[in-house]
């Protein structure tokens, strides 16, 4: 009677852990072939780690890139010319800055004026990027249907982040031989379904860097990967060095806590 | 609360306050002097941590809704704006996101503390009752507070989650529509989830209230589930506890602080940085992890109202809990049985949480309704009959006699600690 229960005992000890193992090993190889099939490129990108900060140089060659290139389809509307001198971003200056929302390749749609009327004029620092659409049907309709999204989050709208946008800027392929691509659609593994509407939009040369930078591909895709990462966390650089203000604080304090309860605890027995 | 103080204050200006309105003795009854067991483990600091959670959420929240807006077209952008113009906007918000979280995690440690050491049971059943109250009062908060920044998640899982409700036969579409405000999600219902999901949290603050009112009067549970028996028993809880309590209270803010700086965006979703599109369904719609466990059980079920019922059952469980356990002993050290088992369910439920961010196909779908059928088994079966065929350990007569037993000089207690053992008597 005795020895059954010790039996039992046991082998009701060990079915957590049985059952811990069971969960784990079937989980693991369907949920991998179920998702999809491409592993991302992982870039080395300069703001990754707890202490990691943004390359000035190249969030302003991304957004060199993101004026010549991206703009031409993509809005970013959260962002202002303004928002390009802040610290913790490209760092350009507030003369600098002024100039760039001149020269933005669109000017700014502006009113009512006295006369009821719209009217353009050049941009300034206070203005939001002016968009490439008036709206989302003419965006459509000038991209075989498709629209092509707001680039303003869109890093972190996305599994993998700027890993994600590097890999699917650098991914384009010719499509396997059993796959049909639709009309007016390119193949890129990296992206869900294998099809999207935007041609390859970068190619070598394309963009001048002035700034001795290699004019590459995967250059421009690190580069404005970088840039879109800023615009969705600008406050990425501030986060982490308060955090480990914070962290520091807070160790410090959790180890003085421990050793005044130590000492207050020390004659109750407990 | 009750009755006039019969502490004698020194101080004049003290005694004429506390004589007419006794808030002063109250205080020093309840929060200072009242006498606690002295060998509480870290587990019992979690009551402290999630305090301290429902003041961060509400003073975080607070500021927030001084700068977002409540409309479909404005909303994500009103967010994004406390992300970027307002001062340490980005601190706050992730705080309050994260927040939520955190109170989750110290919510689900602090349940599963409470059925480890059978705190549920008699004198202490209303206690966990108000408790279970106060999970289901969380959990609509949450996730009313998930919609507010009307991304795609925010939307669709709104949508998902208020459809649920279709499913109650003949009035099920009205009190959809109803709570809608109109035939679908839309502005009526961001406007009144945020409404709702500014009040509940003080609703949640008065049944915190009572919760440790009803804690007060037989005071705390311990981990040797034995009742205090004299006042050697215990301690105050000034500075004792206030000291310990504060310092697991910094531990636990270091992994909090982990999350708000390094990872912020880790426990949500991607898709709720898109904005919310009516037109464009998300290829899974997941809600957020806390909640995982409960839409396993939902979706287990093949049949909508039947997964309805389910997982609101999982939670009216507990709520019967304290009359479903039939054993007299407590605390699961004296229980070998219930410790495994109590293990295994913990186990469960993390299985369970697992299978509700996976897609309903396949394998996931079969271990979903084991998963369900075992939880359910817990608390139905084998519970009620622990309580008759378990042979329990011997327990201590005492606290005091199981502190001394743990510092040496065991062979006593195992003599004094058959004759208490409750299953033993008739």
């Amino acid at each position: 009677m005795r020895f059954d229960k010790t039996k039992a005992m046991k082998l009701a000890r060990f079915a957590p852990m049985a059952l811990v193992a069971a969960i784990a090993a079937t989980a693991a190889v369907p949920a991998r072939a179920a998702e999809e099939a491409h592993a991302l490129k992982h870039v080395d990108f300069s703001f990754k780690g707890p202490f990691g900060t943004f390359d000035r140089g190249q969030l302003q060659r991304g957004y060199k890139v993101y004026v010549e290139v991206c703009s031409a389809c993509h809005s970013m509307d959260l962002l202002a010319f303004r928002n390009l001198s802040q610290e913790g971003g490209p760092d350009f200056t507030t003369d600098e800055v002024r100039v760039l929302a001149a020269e933005f390749p669109r000017q700014v749609i502006d009113g009512p004026d006295d006369f009821g009327d719209m009217f353009e004029r050049p941009g300034k620092p206070s203005d939001h990027f002016p968009p490439p659409f008036p709206n989302q049907a003419a965006a459509r309709a000038s991209n075989n249907g498709a629209y092509p999204p707001d680039f303003s989050v869109l890093a972190k709208a996305r599994h993998g982040g700027a890993d994600y946008i590097y890999s699917l800027l650098t991914g384009y392929e010719e499509p396997p031989a059993h796959m049909e691509v639709r009309d007016g659609s390119y193949y890129n593994p990296y992206f869900p379904g294998g099809q999207l509407a935007m041609a390859p939009p970068l190619a070598d040369e394309l963009v001048e860097y002035t700034d001795g930078a290699p004019m590459t591909t995967e250059q421009y895709a690190k580069d404005i990967s970088a840039f879109m990462m800023w615009t969705a966390e600008p406050k990425l650089e501030e986060r982490k060095r308060i955090g480990f203000q914070v962290m520091i604080f807070l160790v410090v304090l959790a180890g003085l806590l421990y050793f005044t309860k130590q000492k207050l605890w020390r004659d109750v027995d407990h | 609360m009750s009755g006039h103080s019969t502490i004698h204050y020194k101080n004049p200006v003290v005694r004429w306050i506390d004589t007419r309105l006794p808030i002063i003795s109250m205080m020093q009854t309840n929060a200072m002097d009242f006498p606690t067991p002295k060998n509480l483990n870290y587990m019992w600091t979690f009551g402290g941590i999630l305090t301290l959670f429902l003041g961060i959420q509400i003073i975080t929240g607070i500021v927030l809704v001084m700068h977002y807006t409540p409309h479909v077209d404005l909303a994500f952008n009103s967010v994004e704006h406390i992300m970027r113009d307002v001062n340490y906007g980005w601190l706050i918000r992730y705080m309050h996101a994260n927040g939520a979280s955190f109170f989750f995690i110290a919510v689900y440690i602090h349940i599963f503390r409470g059925l480890y050491y059978g705190s549920y049971k008699q004198p202490r059943e209303l206690l966990w009752m108000i408790g279970v109250v106060i999970l289901l009062c969380m959990m609509a908060t949450a996730f009313m507070g998930y919609v507010l920044p009307w991304g795609q998640m925010s939307f669709w899982g709104a949508t998902v989650i208020t459809n649920l409700f279709s499913a109650i036969p003949l009035v099920g579409t009205p009190i959809v529509e109803w709570l809608w405000g109109g035939f679908a999600v839309g502005n009526p219902t961001l406007n009144r989830f945020f409404s709702l999901h500014y009040l509940l949290p003080f609703v949640l603050a008065a049944l915190v209230f009572l919760h440790i009112w009803a804690l007060h009067v037989p005071g705390n549970n311990n981990p040797t589930g034995v009742e205090v028996k004299s006042p050697k028993d215990t301690i105050p809880f000034h500075p004792y506890y206030t000291v310990k309590d504060f310092f697991a209270i910094i531990v636990y803010l270091v992994f909090f602080a982990a999350f708000v700086f390094y990872l912020p965006n880790y426990l949500g979703h991607t898709d709720n940085y898109i904005p919310a599109n009516p037109l464009v369904t998300p290829a899974h719609i997941v809600p957020e992890w806390y909640f995982l466990p409960f839409y396993a059980i939902l979706r287990a079920v093949p049949d909508k109202l039947g997964g309805v019922i389910a997982m609101f059952a999982a939670i009216a469980v507990l709520f019967v809990l304290p009359w479903l356990d039939t054993s007299k002993v407590k605390s699961a050290k004296f229980r070998p049985l219930y410790r495994q088992f109590f293990w295994i369910l913990v186990v469960v439920c993390i299985g369970l949480g697992y299978l509700g961010g996976k897609p309903p196909e396949g394998w996931y779908v079969t271990a979903s309704r084991i998963l369900t059928i075992y939880y359910f088994a817990h608390f139905l079966v084998i519970l009620p009959m622990l309580g008759i065929f378990e042979k329990t350990k011997p327990l201590p007569a005492s606290i005091s006699e199981s502190v001394l037993a743990k510092h040496g000089g065991g062979g006593a207690t195992a003599a004094a600690g058959a004759a208490s053992a409750p299953e033993n008597r008739g």
